[in-house]
């Protein structure tokens, strides 16, 4: 009686699972059907003759190395930089004792209230006028401060005892030092849960390339997805295997580092 | 004397580091939020149109917004969308949770996995995903009702169906967080109140109902929060899945704004529109704060 029961939750849940990740294969599958087989009635589920035509065509048809390159400098440059700010940012709000600091943080957790979807066309405003517009800078520069990753961050450092770097401070180590060299290399696991997140916020950012993005040459794949996606007659073909190229490297991000992602989900809930 | 002084400077030079190591941050925070967050307001009562028309109306914005039945229908259609997806995605995230940390479910973690593995998509991916499932003519799920009998539904037209595609898609994408926030609150739970439970008799509904749920309060309380406030926010996925139509029956706030101000370039009425959105955020944020600070007290 107890094993059918733990049986039938068990066919229940993988079941539960199996459609829950069958929206993501259909799309896989459909990209390898060829053209005419996409839209045949009755529908096949397999392709009959799987195809890499859709890649190729997608591929050729569109800049998408120029598209996959923004979007990588973006991600890259983005992700380098907020690690840098964040950890010294949340590395004064931890270990410094100043009023004012209060204040500081206090700002900064303001910035989780006001989302930048809802400040969209004065944000564009400001990027327009620091002369930001129609560059990638302006999809790097304005999400690079994350309360997130401060947050993070000072959490962490909180941690460290000060006697640490009151020691470092008798050996007559400056602040700087004593930060690039003795606090950044402690805090190895905070920078990697940090570049995972980062990497996905900006890989998959639509809100800030839609604002300052204009010439196709500099378009993220976010953007011509979207591009694609809203003409006219949708051309499902190119889409379909250009949603999956675009996919990829988070897929590949999320496989590796798969066991660190679980366990930063679980204790902070971040949310991005 | 001496001694005092190179202290003194030893201190001066310790705030100075505090102040380097803080400015980028700051200099990000007054450039792209106070600074957006004043012109938006300065907009809001202006009839700014991105071009040459930026004369001071007053209030006239506001008084237009609150006649508008676009922009009621905006906010209904988002309060409505998070009343559906709220409690439908807590519940969800919740069973999956109860399930994936049971210890008669085998491979437990990959599962987790795989659950979690659709946030990590893009909200435009999510949306493609989606419309090319729920297409009228070529979508597999109208192809699928048909072979069991039934006649296609209209996912784009129908706008009940366009409004519960969106419900779907957004579950979908926002559960796997949820879930894992879950699991961690589940894991906090202390396994001698379940022990003690069971010599006491309970059953394993007693013990959810009067131990799990009431452990997890603070928790659900984290989580539907987050989720109303990324309901709010909805914006890309639904301009992917369904532009917003048929009609305005899935034009949420955010698309509304967006709308208005990019594309009709009714920029300073967009900002009225946006400011009454940013209250409403600001109302749940204090809530939330308040209530958190509460339950970390104990």
């Amino acid at each position: 009686m107890k094993f059918f029961k733990k049986l039938f939750i068990n066919i229940i849940i993988y079941l539960f699972v199996l459609l829950w990740v069958f929206p993501v294969l259909w799309v896989v599958i459909s990209s390898f059907k060829n053209g005419n087989e996409l839209f045949r009635y009755p529908l096949t589920f397999f392709p009959s003759q799987p195809t890499v035509q859709n890649y190729i065509d997608v591929w050729n048809q569109f800049d998408f190395m120029t598209y996959m390159s923004n979007s990588a400098f973006i991600t890259i440059v983005a992700t380098v930089l907020t690690i840098l700010i964040s950890a010294m940012c949340g590395f004064a709000l931890a270990k410094y004792h100043y009023r004012w600091l209060t204040i500081v943080f206090i700002m900064l957790l303001c910035t989780t209230m006001l989302p930048s979807e809802v400040i969209m066309k004065p944000s564009f405003t400001i990027l327009y006028h620091l002369g930001l517009y129609d560059s990638l800078w302006g999809c790097i520069i304005p999400c690079i401060g994350t309360m997130t990753g401060v947050f993070l961050m000072r959490q962490f450092f909180i941690t460290v005892p000060d006697e640490m770097l009151d020691a470092a401070r008798i050996d007559g180590a400056s602040e700087g030092k004593i930060f690039t060299l003795i606090m950044l290399p402690i805090c190895k696991s905070q920078i990697s849960i940090l570049t995972i997140f980062s990497f996905k916020w900006r890989w998959n950012d639509y809100i800030w390339p839609l604002l300052a993005l204009r010439s196709k040459n500099k378009y993220t794949l976010q953007l011509a997805l979207r591009v694609l996606s809203g003409a006219e007659a949708v051309n499902w073909t190119a889409l379909l295997s250009a949603s999956v190229i675009t996919v990829i490297p988070v897929l590949v991000i999320f496989i590796v580092f798969n066991r660190q992602i679980m366990n930063a989900g679980l204790s902070a809930g971040v949310k991005g | 004397m001496d001694k005092i002084t190179t202290k003194k400077k030893r201190k001066d030079r310790k705030q100075i580091w505090a102040i380097l190591f803080v400015t980028p941050n700051i200099v990000l925070f007054l450039l792209f939020f106070v600074s957006p967050a004043f012109v938006g307001l300065k907009y809001s009562f202006t009839n700014y149109n991105g071009l040459m028309k930026n004369d001071w109306i007053g209030l006239q914005n506001y008084i237009e917004l609150f006649e508008d039945s676009e922009f009621y229908a905006a906010l209904i259609n988002t309060v409505k969308y998070s009343l559906v997806t709220v409690p439908l995605g807590y519940v969800t995230a919740l069973i999956l949770a109860l399930i994936l940390t049971s210890k008669s479910v085998c491979g437990n973690s990959l599962l987790r996995v795989l659950i979690y593995w659709p946030t990590l998509l893009s909200t435009i991916i999510v949306g493609l995903t989606w419309k090319w499932l729920f297409g009228e003519t070529f979508g597999l799920i109208n192809y699928l009702i048909k072979l069991s009998g039934g006649t296609g539904i209209g996912w784009a037209t129908n706008s009940t169906a366009a409004f519960a595609t969106t419900v779907i898609a957004f579950v979908w994408a926002d559960c796997g967080t949820n879930m894992l926030i879950f699991i961690g609150g589940l894991k906090q739970i202390s396994e001698d109140l379940y022990e003690a439970a069971k010599i006491d008799g309970a059953n394993s509904w007693k013990l959810f109902r009067y131990i799990t749920l009431p452990e997890l309060v603070p928790i659900s309380f984290m989580v539907i929060m987050l989720s109303i406030i990324s309901s709010f926010k909805v914006f890309a996925m639904v301009q992917t899945l369904t532009n917003g139509g048929p009609g305005t029956s899935t034009t949420y706030m955010i698309q509304y704004i967006y709308s208005t101000g990019f594309e009709k370039m009714r920029v300073g009425y967009s900002s009225a529109a946006s400011l009454v959105m940013f209250v409403l955020l600001l109302i749940l944020s204090i809530v939330q704060t308040k209530v958190n600070n509460r339950f970390s007290d104990y």
